[in-house]
């Protein structure tokens, strides 16, 4: 197997809008991006960041402006190469006349299985996505939440080397969610490559070994989240107890929680701020390191886009 | 090609619990409206009158359900987006819209097939028995099901490029234009201007010649079908079809899904 399980290279999409179609709207631009065999990797980005354009993209769905990419050493336009790729969209729906053991039969006959492995696996990825007690219940009566594990369920069906999943969570209950990551996790120590994307930046941070973080059809950074979060200035939170009341400006600067306080400084600034909060007659309970979030991170990089258009470029492993 | 074999299949058990065949329970009823009545008011022309109303009546159904779901096979799936997991499977788009295509002939076959036989039950009501001649009736039902394969193609070519509601007035018009194909050929070209008789004798071969499948006054009056004839539509059918499928492929492949 490659190292890369996804090499993409200069990947665009324009769609024509307007009168006659003259005006061109950039999707996606210019993305060059590879994920790793065997990793976790998360495609981040604010509603219209171009996530899913991309994975449409791989998938063929949408064909590209400009570029190309190559999916387990082989090109996107391999038809075969889909053996081994599992493949959640977006909101995900199903014929809706067919039951989710119908569903997840009618997809697996594409991967020639046997009648009785066919058969095995669609038990089982019912079992393991929670449907076996609605199995028998036609599509249309589905909750949305219910259709995400349906299509969950068949893009790990055929026991894919390469899993693409197009927003996962959305839809579902806090249960659910929590489910997903265990599959996620599963995939990953079965030593499948997943690539997923999605707006919630916790379960990013949470699952990912790297993450790829997209505004405004571009890519602005890739690496791990700690990597990506380091970039950001780092500073001291001091939390201390103050009985009664202090004319200190680092008192007033505080958010304070009934007789407990919060201060944010600069690292260099903590130890003359300690020393001056004692002599405030606070009592100091605990100094931390301020690690910026992803969601910050992620944040300045929607906010530089919306004022400027494009501003920061952010690369590296 | 297992592979459009699953899709077609899918097609049908699609039009089954859409309850498409449900349609042929107005057909059974008007049927048996119709022979009760026909027993009672006509003298003579009992056949002919069952026979005309009954294939007329097969023709009009399927030429609704091809041409309503011919058009849906693909729209459907692209605005449901039912399509998007199904082509991250190994499935090659025109696989996917031969199996659609396939999954729907199979329809209107045991549809047609399920309608032939309540016509040939009023034949025998009415008549009492049933002759060898009898048989060209389902001459004409076979070539009823020929042409709702074509329309069934059209539907699903336009489909692939344009919204459904184009699409279907595109097929009705077309197939429409087919019925006359025949007037265009026998146009008087040699008062035409060359290139003028070129072009309308290059039309009438170009559009599908749906007048070519309407054998209902042979089998009204139990005239028999030479069987070059079924050969020759059978041929036609067959290679006009896949002309219409290999340009709807060729569109299909290269459409950006929503």
């Amino acid at each position: 197997m490659p190292n890369a399980a996804i090499e993409i290279e200069n990947l665009t999409k324009e769609y024509p809008f307007g009168f006659l179609n003259l005006k061109k709207r950039t999707s996606l631009d210019g993305l060059n991006m590879q994920v790793q065999t065997g990793e976790v990797f998360g495609f981040i980005g604010p509603n219209g960041a171009g996530k899913s354009t991309a994975i449409k993209l791989l998938m063929r769905l949408i064909f590209p402006t400009a570029g190309s990419a190559r999916i387990l050493g082989k090109p996107i336009s391999d038809v075969e190469m889909h053996r081994d790729i599992g493949y959640l969209p977006e909101q995900p729906y199903f014929y809706d006349y067919l039951t989710a053991a119908e569903v997840l039969d009618y997809f697996a006959r594409f991967h020639n299985p046997t009648a009785t492995d066919r058969k095995e696996r669609v038990e089982r990825m019912l079992k393991k996505v929670g449907l076996e007690t609605a199995r028998k219940i036609q599509l249309r009566k589905y909750s949305k939440g219910m259709l995400q594990r349906v299509g969950l369920a068949q893009a790990i069906l055929h026991d894919p080397k390469l899993v693409i999943l197009d927003e996962p969570m959305s839809g579902l209950d806090p249960v659910g969610r929590r489910e997903v990551r265990d599959i996620i996790l599963e995939l990953k120590r079965d030593g499948k490559t997943v690539m997923f994307s999605t707006h919630i930046l916790g379960d990013a941070e949470m699952l990912c070994d790297r993450v790829g973080v997209i505004v405004g059809g571009k890519l602005r950074g890739v690496g791990a989240p700690d990597t990506l979060v380091d970039m950001k200035t780092q500073g001291m939170e001091i939390f201390f107890e103050l009985k009664g009341t202090s004319n200190s400006p680092l008192v007033s600067k505080a958010t304070r929680t009934g007789e407990y306080y919060r201060l944010q400084v600069a690292e260099e600034e903590l130890y003359p701020a300690i020393e001056q909060l004692r002599g405030a007659g606070a009592r100091i309970l605990s100094v931390s390191q301020v690690k910026a979030t992803l969601e910050e991170f992620f944040m300045n990089l929607v906010e530089a886009d919306r004022a400027q258009g494009a501003a920061v470029e952010v690369s590296g492993q | 090609m297992k592979r459009v074999g699953v899709v077609a299949l899918n097609t049908f058990r699609e039009a089954v619990r859409d309850r498409v065949l449900y349609n042929l329970v107005f057909f059974a009823l008007l049927m048996m409206i119709a022979a009760i009545a026909v027993g009672q008011i006509s003298i003579g022309i009992e056949q002919t009158v069952i026979v005309s109303l009954g294939l007329s009546a097969i023709s009009v159904i399927g030429l609704l359900i091809a041409v309503f779901i011919g058009v849906a096979l693909v729209s459907k799936e692209m605005d449901k987006r039912t399509l998007y997991a199904l082509l991250a499977k190994p499935v090659r788009r025109w696989e996917f819209l031969l199996g659609k295509f396939a999954g729907l002939v199979l329809t209107l076959a045991v549809n047609t097939a399920a309608m032939a036989l309540g016509l040939l039950l009023a034949m025998i009501y009415v008549k009492h028995a049933l002759v060898r001649s009898d048989m060209v009736v389902l001459v004409a039902v076979y070539f009823i099901l020929l042409k709702l394969a074509l329309v069934v193609a059209l539907a699903l070519m336009f489909s692939c490029f344009t919204t459904p509601m184009l699409a279907i007035l595109f097929t009705v018009g077309l197939y429409i234009v087919g019925l006359y194909v025949q007037e265009l050929r026998n146009l008087p070209v040699n008062v035409m201007r060359p290139a003028m008789a070129a072009f309308t004798k290059g039309l009438s071969y170009l559009l599908p010649n749906f007048e070519n499948f309407n054998v209902m006054a042979m089998a009204a009056h139990g005239r028999a079908v030479p069987g070059a004839f079924i050969l020759q539509n059978t041929l036609y059918t067959v290679v006009y079809c896949t002309i219409v499928l290999t340009a709807a492929a060729a569109v299909f492949s290269r459409r950006n899904l929503k």
